[in-house]
């Protein structure tokens, strides 16, 4: 072995590349995982992309019928409806966590005693299950006796029936679920201005910048890309919106507030139409997909940089 | 946690408005919980006529002794107990294996495997949920608790975590115990496994919380009101709100509820906090 395959080796670590029986052990480890993915996840994902392509039911009955239910979704009114619906409520949530979860960041970024109480009450909500806290809004936005009525009462204003007007439905899902997620937005948020290097903002006083200044030039510019990883992280959760719209308003009135998982699920195990639903959730994994691949490329261009 | 960012901040005319604005956002998230709280504590009776004099006593502890009256929510409490402890000792134990296995054995087609945990992280899973039903169904698992648990041991996350964890950790430290002459089994169990401990607690406190608050699996799986869990029981008087004993059983429900989890939060809020935003940006 000459000198320099020799450090070469030991550069690359091949001195240390594991003898065959070793090999096997490695594959001992990742077995069991291994099996229960490919068991409970992969399996299921597969089956459900053959079980799209046939007319199935609950009691065993199916039939080929190839890209037929993914026709039919298109041109099924209230499936399009749940796709606009859900890009609705990502657009009312993905800012508003977005802007509200930087604003909290930027104030609670600090060392009093304060500050850690409030980021903790910030934080509470997103341990609550979906049930809990709809159970909660429902009480704080119902007409009949909820908070907001209480206090519109107390002003001599009519009370408002979020849940049974079109128009405000998916609102009121959307400021449910923003009281339920600020905290993750906000704590994302936190870290990246833990990793804004001092010197900048040293610099920053030395020319005599002020707040707005310093935040404008300095701050925005050097979390811009935990901005970017924050907003594709909530449109990844946002879309798969499910209980706060089936408990609070069931999707109503009129399937204004009808979410594409809440659609999927009444299709599968209400009406039982299963290839149908199958078919469905396809479409919303493609969806997903679209944007955890965009949310990898990004996570990748963070790290380059 | 954080630098001091006193001096940052600006002129006294900054500093009311953004204390207006922190107060005003701190009310918004208090207000619904003290709500709850304060409805949990009227008569039902009372809160029939209107929820008006909420803010006013006497209160009263009997919604919260009509819970303990109650015991289907036990039951519930039980069931959640349950699924969550054994999903986080699952994941944990598969997690681990997996991860060391990734990071520092080699075997035939590692990289290929590995992708395709990666690949999984992607899957949500609302879509492979149709499928699983189904074969949940051909076995018989509905309404036992393997069908609660098995599913929750399948997420990637831990899988990744772990393997990151483990790749970061020097390497001296086994070849050390393989001089030693231990075995791959005892170098892990002995040497890496009690080094993780740091991300074994976030991974653990994170995948119980997430199991202990899952509501798209258990509703879908657990149709007997007997193995609901918490989430499921707390729906469920939730959508029979006529059926149910009142409002202020309902919303003692909630209180009664959301306290383990708070306490478990105030306990791991550390870990907690990790857990979450590693999670959600893998």
């Amino acid at each position: 072995m000459s000198v320099t395959e020799a450090s070469r080796r030991e550069m690359t670590g091949t001195t240390r590349r594991a003898a065959p029986s070793e090999a096997r052990g490695g594959i001992l480890f990742v077995m069991p995982y291994l099996l229960v993915l490919v068991v409970l996840l992969l399996y299921p994902l597969l089956s459900g992309i053959w079980l799209s392509l046939h007319k199935a039911d609950l009691f065993g009955g199916s039939q080929w019928v190839g890209v037929e239910n993914y026709m039919r979704l298109l041109r099924d009114a209230v499936f399009l409806q749940s796709i606009r619906n859900t890009c609705y409520f990502v657009g009312l949530t993905v800012p508003t966590l977005t802007v509200i979860g930087l604003a909290l960041a930027l104030l609670l970024n600090d060392n009093s005693r304060r500050s850690a109480v409030l980021r903790g009450l910030f934080f509470s909500s997103s341990v609550l299950s979906v049930t809990i806290v709809t159970l909660i809004w429902r009480m704080v936005l119902v007409p009949d006796g909820g908070l907001v009525a209480n206090v519109l009462e107390r002003w001599g204003l009519a009370p408002i029936a979020f849940f049974s007007d079109a128009h405000l439905a998916m609102p009121a899902v959307a400021i449910t679920t923003v009281w339920w997620c600020i905290g993750l937005p906000m704590t994302l948020f936190l870290a990246a201005l833990q990793q804004v290097p001092q010197e900048l903002y040293e610099a920053a006083k030395l020319d005599n910048a002020g707040w707005w200044r310093t935040l404008v030039s300095i701050t925005l510019p050097s979390i811009r890309r935990t901005a970017l990883v924050v907003v594709v992280i909530e449109v990844i959760l946002q879309f798969q919106l499910f209980g706060q719209a089936q408990m609070l308003t069931l999707g109503g009135p009129d399937n204004a507030s009808l979410p594409i998982v809440l659609f999927i699920y009444q299709v599968g195990f209400q009406r039982w139409d299963i290839g149908y639903a199958a078919a469905a959730s396809q479409i919303l994994f493609c969806i997903i997909l679209a944007a955890a691949l965009i949310q990898f490329l990004v996570a990748r261009g963070a790290g380059r940089r | 946690m954080a630098v001091d960012t006193t001096e940052r901040f600006p002129t006294a005319r900054y500093r009311w408005a953004s204390l207006i604005g922190l107060g005003f956002a701190a009310a918004a998230m208090a207000a619904p919980l003290l709500w709850a709280l304060l409805l949990s504590l009227k008569p039902n009776e009372e809160l029939l006529r209107g929820t008006q004099t909420a803010f006013a006593s006497p209160y009263t502890l009997q919604n919260y002794a009509a819970i303990l009256g109650y015991s289907a929510v036990f039951g519930w409490l039980l069931n959640s107990a349950v699924v969550s402890l054994a999903v986080t000792v699952g994941v944990l134990a598969l997690s681990s294996l997996a991860g060391y296995g990734f990071a520092r054995l080699s075997f035939p087609g590692r990289n290929a495997i590995f992708a395709l945990v990666l690949f999984a992280l992607a899957v949500p899973e609302q879509s492979v949920i149709i499928a699983r039903h189904q074969m949940f169904s051909a076995f018989g698992l509905h309404n036992t608790y393997p069908g609660l648990i098995l599913p929750g041991l399948a997420a990637p996350f831990g899988v990744f975590l772990m393997t990151q964890y483990f790749r970061a950790m020097p390497r001296e430290l086994e070849e050390a115990a393989w001089l030693d002459g231990a075995s791959r089994w005892k170098t892990f169990w002995r040497v890496l496994l009690p080094l993780s401990l740091p991300a074994q607690a976030t991974l653990g406190v994170y995948t119980f919380l997430s199991t202990w608050n899952d509501y798209w699996w258990p509703l879908i799986s657990a149709t007997n009101s007997r193995m609901y869990t918490l989430t499921v029981g707390v729906a469920s008087s939730q959508m029979n709100f006529a059926q149910t004993n009142g409002l202020g059983f309902l919303m003692a429900q909630a209180v009664f509820a959301s306290v383990p989890i708070l306490i478990v939060y105030a306990v791991f809020q550390r870990y907690i906090v990790a857990g979450v935003s590693r999670s959600a940006t893998r």
